[in-house]
Formats: C-alpha cells, structure tokens, sequence
C-alpha cells in the first residue's frame, strides 16, 4: 500500500507506516501529531540557557549579546547556566539507572533471606564470581548465604560515603588513574546524585569545569555502578543471557490470542508476568475465553531483557508503543518504570486495552494501579495476567489491525557469550583486530526521537559501520532497530564488509550483537577494559567509539557522559541543549579530550555521523601501530 | 503629520519561547495578569503567532495593519474599519461571522471566537505605549517602531558591515 509522504517521513519501519495510516483513520493522536503541535520548540530550551533552579527567576540568557539579559538574576552567565543544567540531566539519567539496580539488589536481598515470592537465584556461577570480586568468603557457605553477603555489600554500594564502588575496579588501572587524577572517581553512588542536586541549587557551583566533572563523577557511578549492579544481579537472578532466537516488531501481536505487553525497564516485573502466563490455569482460562494462549512481548528495555534471556520477541521500540496499543489486540500493557508515555492512558480508553501500572515510583493517569511487590511477586503478577486473560473477550474485532512485519532475530551476547562465542578467549576477536579484519567496535545505544525519522538515525549508521568492517555491539532502543532491519541474524554478514563478514561466518554471530537493555551498556563496559587489558592500553587508545543517534532521555546523557568519561568517542544524533554555552559545547567536543581522553561530537546525519566514528577508529588503530 | 509605528519582525532573532503569545493573551485577558489569564474561562486569546520553518526557523507573526487593508475592502457588513490612531478594528456589533476577512488576509492572523462568534486580530494593545507582544520579546526579534527609525537602523547595520567588510 502506498502510503503519503507525511507518514514515510516519520519512520523507516513498514508496521509504523500502516500503523500511522490506521491511527490517521481512527483519528488518534500520536507522539509525531504532539511534536508536531510543539513546534516551533523554544529555542531558549534548546540551547540550555534557561534556569528555574530558584525563584528570583525563571531567567534566560539572550543568545545575542546587544540585545536581552546575558546574565541570570544571580548573575549566572549562560556558560554556569548550561553547566548546570547538563548535569542536573546526568544526575536524572543516573538516578533512573542506578534506582533500577538498587531494586535489583532488593530483590537479590529478599531472595537470598527467602522472601522473595518466586525469584531464585539462577547463575550461581555468577554469584560466585561477583562474591569473589567483593571478597566474599564462598568457602563452605550456602548460596543464599553468599548471595546475602553480595547483596548487602551491593546495596551499601549506594549510601556509600567514602572509598570506590566496587566495580569501578574493573576499569584498567590506567583508566582508574585518568579519574583519580581528575578527581572524578565515584565515592557512592546515590552521593554523587546528590552532590549535583546540591551544587546547582542557586549559589552554590558555579564554575562550569568544576560543575560538569561533578557530572562525569555522577555518571561514572551510573555506568560502573548503578547500571552494572542492575546488569549483573539481574543476572543472578534471571540468568546470564546466552545467543537465542526472537522476533521483532508489532506483528509478534497475535491475533488469537490474549496478548500482554511488557513495557519499561526492570526485569524483576516481566520475569515474573512470563512465569505467570505459563502457568496453567491462566492458559486454560485464556483458552475458555476463546483464546489460542497467552502471548507475551516486551517493548523498550523491559522487552530487551526478556529477549536476551528467554527469546521472548518485542512488539516494538520507544516510538512503537502507541502503535502497539492502536492494533486494538493488546488485552493489557504492563508497565512499571521509564520511557511510558503518559499518552498510553487516553489511548488505551479508545480501545480495550488495559493498562497497568505496577510501581508505587510510577502511576499514570488512566492506569489501573496494580502494585507489585517482590515479597508476592508471582501472585501478584497472576492476577494482573488474570486482569489481561479476563479482558480478552472485550476486544472488538472489528477494531484488530495487527500488520504482518516481524523480523527474526538472534539476541542474548552477553559478556560471557561473546567470550564463550570466541572459544573461551578475546583472542580471536583481538586477532582479527589487529589483522584489520574487524576495523573496530562501535557500541551503538539510545532511544528514539520523533525528531528524526524513526530508526533511520539508527539503522542508517549502523549499517555505514557494518559496511565499513567495524563490528557493532548495542542495546536499548537502537538494540531493537537493528533486530527489525534485519541486521541481527547471522545472515545479515553479507550486508559487511568482507573482512567482518569472514568473522561473522566463521563464528555464526550477526555483525550487529544485541548485548541488552540500556542498563546493561555496562556489558559493553567490561567488554572495553577486558580488551584494553588485554593489549595492556586503556580504553580512550582502543579503535572503538560509541553512538546514540536517535537519543532523547536524560539516561542517555548519563550515558554519553560515562562512555565518553571511560576514554570512548561518542557521536550524538540529535543536539544536546548546551549550544548556548560557547564554553560548555568547548569542553564537550575538544577539551574533554585533556582530562579523560575523548571527547562529544554532534552530528545530526547518521552516514556522517558513522564517518565520524570510523575516522576515529582509524586514528586510534594507526596510534596502536596497527 | 506624524510617523505611525508599526510591528516589525526580526527572523534572525526569534527563539521560538512563544513569550509574545503568552504576553499577548495576557494583555487580552480580564485581569491583565498571568495567573488571572490562566484562570479565566473561557481563556485569553492570543493574537500574535510564531510559526516554524524546517528546519530550525521561527517566525512571529502578526497583524501588519496594512494600509491598504484586504479585510477592510472585503468586509460585507462593513464592520472593519481604521480607527484614529491607524489602527484597524473589528466592530463586533456588525461582524456577521462570515470570515470573508479571514479568506483574504494575506497574513491568516484573524482569529474566531467561539464564544461570542466574532472574528478577532491584533489590535495592537490599545491601553499600552508599546504592545506586549514587543515588551515580551527576550531577544527584540519584534521590533515596535516608526518606518523611518526601523530602515535607518537596518541601514546604519548594513553600512557597518559593509565598511568592516571593506576594511579586512
């Protein structure tokens, strides 16, 4: 079917396509229609230079100098204003992040004293190997015993006041001394969070070096702190994810059947609404209902984790989750913590669709509130399955649009499935590095934003690396992008370079290597410092790079700040608001480069973008001799 | 006769904040305040607009007042005038709601009122020295001003460029 420009304009996707056309005829409203009314978006927001951190203001600084106020009421000039207004998004992204990974230390904690009801700890491999990295003594203990150990000394990670966070210390020394030295080594994690809230209270710090090292303090302790205790407790608990087959995109909705979407971010809900569909009584209830079973997906991160350890397939990324609800087929959309859209609750009354809060931090208008609680996690994820299995002889036929788009995927590369995909060793990935088979690695993350066409930020630049032999590694909603361009079956070698296709084939492993939520860019982390440990160099000399082409969420400021902070290059996709701040855009683009050996670029076209990043990796393979 | 002053719009200097809109339906509401205006029901209606231009171009438009206004002429029942001071007004006593000003104004600045069904536009805040679109404007993107004054600043702009371009 043809579809108008207007509607092509909005996404690379064919689902997003039809499902624009069919909102278009139902006359529903989605995120593009409200962008679309936002504009022209103010341009003082957009170059950072508002300030509303007290009350003799709301201020702006003009961005002309002979006309309008170039200094705030308090006399911050734009360079302060900037300043701390980047930060005050880092200690947001960061607390997102690390709020997620405390509620999976939580869970660790209620597990191992047996109050948990129903989790259990799953990799006792990895339970040992963190117990051990903490100090643990595993000698002659039992593993809840163990596992109650870790999860006290993780948990403490958060209200620490003094000394590092523990896995900070995977860093190469060379990395931890670039820190120490610029005095940027996280002492807790909820401590540098709110050291930013303190500084930018008004009259407090207000020079903007000072003010955005506080912002790469707090963004390390997100990325080697707060996201790689979500990461790696959750896998403690779920299972360290192994490469498995999925599907991708809105025609995983199947139309027989009683279908709940997953949508947020932490797996402690969506493992357990997965057990709960499994459970028999609910699946012969759907099946009186009239329905063929109980079909669960995931969208946004939540989906990711799923995917990554059990195949479960996702309907869709960021931008996708309006779409999901107009199919009319969702019996429920299961929500607990970030990227929902408050617009799901008027949506959801134009259809049948229920949707479900679960988190006492997280309520939104037109949801049923139905807390979860770890303590009676699978009984209460039954009822809320029962909730969607109830509701299924509520849908209106007439109302089902589902499209036909799914994509097959291969998802699950953790750490120690990439390592275990190597046989065992970096060496033949290093190998093939320095033979210049594999250029370098690119991690590749970050959300959606209607202010690009959807996935073409994503899918556009990675495919440019691909091409170009560098070999991909992603999550989040870049993550799901790849997976439904196709990318991300072993297949899509052929779309390579030849020096990576030969890798990809003789491994079996798809260029583009979905390694998990946007948490678990702690993967790609470790990954970094165990090459750059290997080649006895730290991470800034290694030909990687990093990039968030389509990102809109204060957590991918966090992020950016803690892979550039770990010495990785990284181009953004759409421009962050600091523009108004000579200085402040200064220090992000060249002078970073001084203090932790990389630096931001901007570029807004992803096939540049892309160039950006392989120049990079060129630069740094010549420096490494290679 | 004296030089009237009218609303000029500087493109290159509009940020997009729509504090022209929120000044100009305060200045159109009961109470002249902020918080009355946001109180009050039905709402203040703004008369000024910025529109967006891809990629990143923000216009502020408003009624320019024409001399040879096309609403005035097309006005059926003869409700648009100009008034004393220049400015052109809508008699809501005799507008019909036909919107026959609304298909002819070259600028789309006029307005509908649901509430009392008759057309509205600028009219330029006949109770302030400067209208509160321009006294809103952080970054003096609207200019209010004579003819004369607005092209002898353009014109002493220009001539400095041009004399800073022939000196380098």
């Amino acid at each position: 079917m043809a579809y108008n420009e207007n509607i092509l304009n909005k996404s690379i996707d064919p689902a997003v396509h039809q499902m624009l056309a069919r909102a278009e005829t139902l006359g529903l409203e989605t995120v593009w229609d409200r962008y679309e009314k936002m504009l022209p978006e103010c341009g003082f927001g957009e170059l950072g230079v508002c300030c509303r951190n007290c009350n003799m203001g709301p201020c702006r600084i003009s961005p002309f100098e002979d006309q309008g106020p170039q200094k705030g009421v308090c006399g911050a000039t734009a360079d302060i204003i900037v300043a701390r207004n980047l930060i005050r998004m880092i200690a947001g992204g960061a607390a997102a992040h690390s709020d997620h990974g405390r509620d999976l230390a939580h869970t660790l904690l209620l597990t191992a004293q047996g109050k948990s009801g129903g989790y259990k700890i799953k990799d006792e491999t990895k339970l040992m190997a963190l117990a051990k990295e903490y100090g643990i003594d595993v000698n002659g203990r039992s593993k809840e015993d163990i596992a109650l150990a870790l999860a006290k000394n993780v948990y403490a990670e958060f209200g620490k006041q003094e000394g590092y966070v523990q896995f900070t210390r995977r860093a190469p020394d060379k990395r931890l001394a670039v820190w120490q030295k610029a005095g940027i080594d996280p002492r807790g994690i909820d401590r540098e969070i709110v050291e930013i809230m303190h500084r930018t209270h008004i009259g407090v710090d207000n020079d903007p070096v000072n003010l955005i090292l506080q912002g790469l303090k707090a963004s390390i302790a997100d990325g080697w702190g707060g996201s790689m205790i979500a990461t790696e407790i959750s896998d403690v608990l779920f299972g360290t994810p192994t490469p498995t087959r999925s599907t991708v995109n809105l025609g995983v909705i199947k139309a027989d059947q009683v279908n709940i979407i997953v949508h947020g971010h932490e797996p402690v809900l969506s493992e357990m609404i997965m057990a709960a569909s499994n459970d028999p009584d609910l699946v012969s209830r759907a099946t009186a209902a009239g329905a063929a079973g109980i079909n669960v997906t995931g969208m946004c991160c939540t989906g990711n984790e799923l995917m990554m350890r059990h195949g479960i397939p996702i309907a869709g990324n960021f931008l996708q989750q309006e779409l999901a609800v107009i199919t009319g087929a969702v019996e429920a959309m299961i929500v607990d913590v970030q990227c929902i859209m408050p617009s799901l609750g008027d949506l959801c009354e134009c259809f049948h669709t229920r949707f479900i809060s679960t988190s006492p931090k997280a309520k939104f208008p037109g949801a049923v509130h139905m807390q979860f609680n770890e303590e009676k996690a699978l009984e209460i994820a039954k009822s809320i399955v029962e909730s969607a299995v109830d509701n299924f002889t509520n849908r209106n036929p007439a109302k089902v649009f589902i499209p036909d788009e799914k994509t097959d995927c291969m998802a699950g590369f953790s750490t120690e499935a990439i390592l275990a995909a190597l046989g065992g060793t970096l060496d033949p990935l290093l190998d093939a590095i320095k033979s210049g088979a594999v250029k370098g690695i690119a991690g590749v993350v970050g959300c959606n934003n209607p202010k690009i066409k959807h996935d073409h930020g994503h899918v556009a630049l990675v495919r440019e690396l691909v091409k170009n032999n560098v070999l991909v590694v992603t999550t989040g909603c870049n993550a799901i992008a790849c997976a439904k361009a196709g990318l991300m079956v072993p297949e899509a070698a052929n779309t390579a370079g030849d020096g990576l296709k030969g890798v990809c084939q003789s491994l079996g492993v798809p260029p583009v290597l979905h390694m998990g939520s946007c948490v678990d860019i702690s993967r790609i982390l470790t990954v970094c410092a165990a090459i750059a440990n290997a080649l006895d160099v730290d991470i800034c000399d290694l030909p990687v790079a990093g990039a968030a082409p389509e990102w809109m969420s204060e957590k991918a400021v966090s992020i950016g700040a803690y892979v550039v902070s770990s010495g990785i290059f990284t181009v953004l996709g759409t421009v962050p608001p600091v523009l108004g701040s000579p200085l402040v855009t200064n220090i992000l683009t060249h002078a970073a480069n001084d203090v932790v050996g990389a630096a931001f670029a901007v570029e807004t076209d992803p096939i540049k973008g892309a160039g950006l990043m392989i120049a990079h990796i060129e630069k740094k393979r010549q420096a490494l001799g290679l | 006769m004296s030089q009237p002053k009218e609303i000029f719009v500087k493109t290159d200097r509009c940020m997009g904040c729509r504090s022209c809109i929120i000044a100009c339906a305060v200045a159109h509401s009961e109470s002249k305040t902020l918080f009355g205006a946001v109180a009050q029901s039905p709402g203040p209606k703004n008369r000024v607009y910025v529109e967006w231009v891809a990629p990143d171009k923000k216009v502020p438009i408003v009624c320019r007042q024409c001399e040879d206004a096309p609403c005035m002429y097309a006005c059926i029942s003869g409700a648009i005038s100009r008034n004393e001071k220049g400015i052109v007004v809508t008699d809501p006593d005799k507008c019909i709601g036909c919107w026959t000003c609304v298909m002819v104004c070259p600028y789309g600045v006029i307005g509908r009122n649901l509430e009392t069904r008759k057309a509205y536009r600028c009219d330029r805040c006949p109770d302030r020295d400067i209208p509160a679109c321009v006294s809103a404007c952080p970054t003096g993107a609207l200019v209010y001003d004579t003819v004369p004054a607005y092209s002898g600043a353009v014109r002493k702009q220009v001539s400095q460029a041009l004399s800073k371009a022939e000196g380098e």
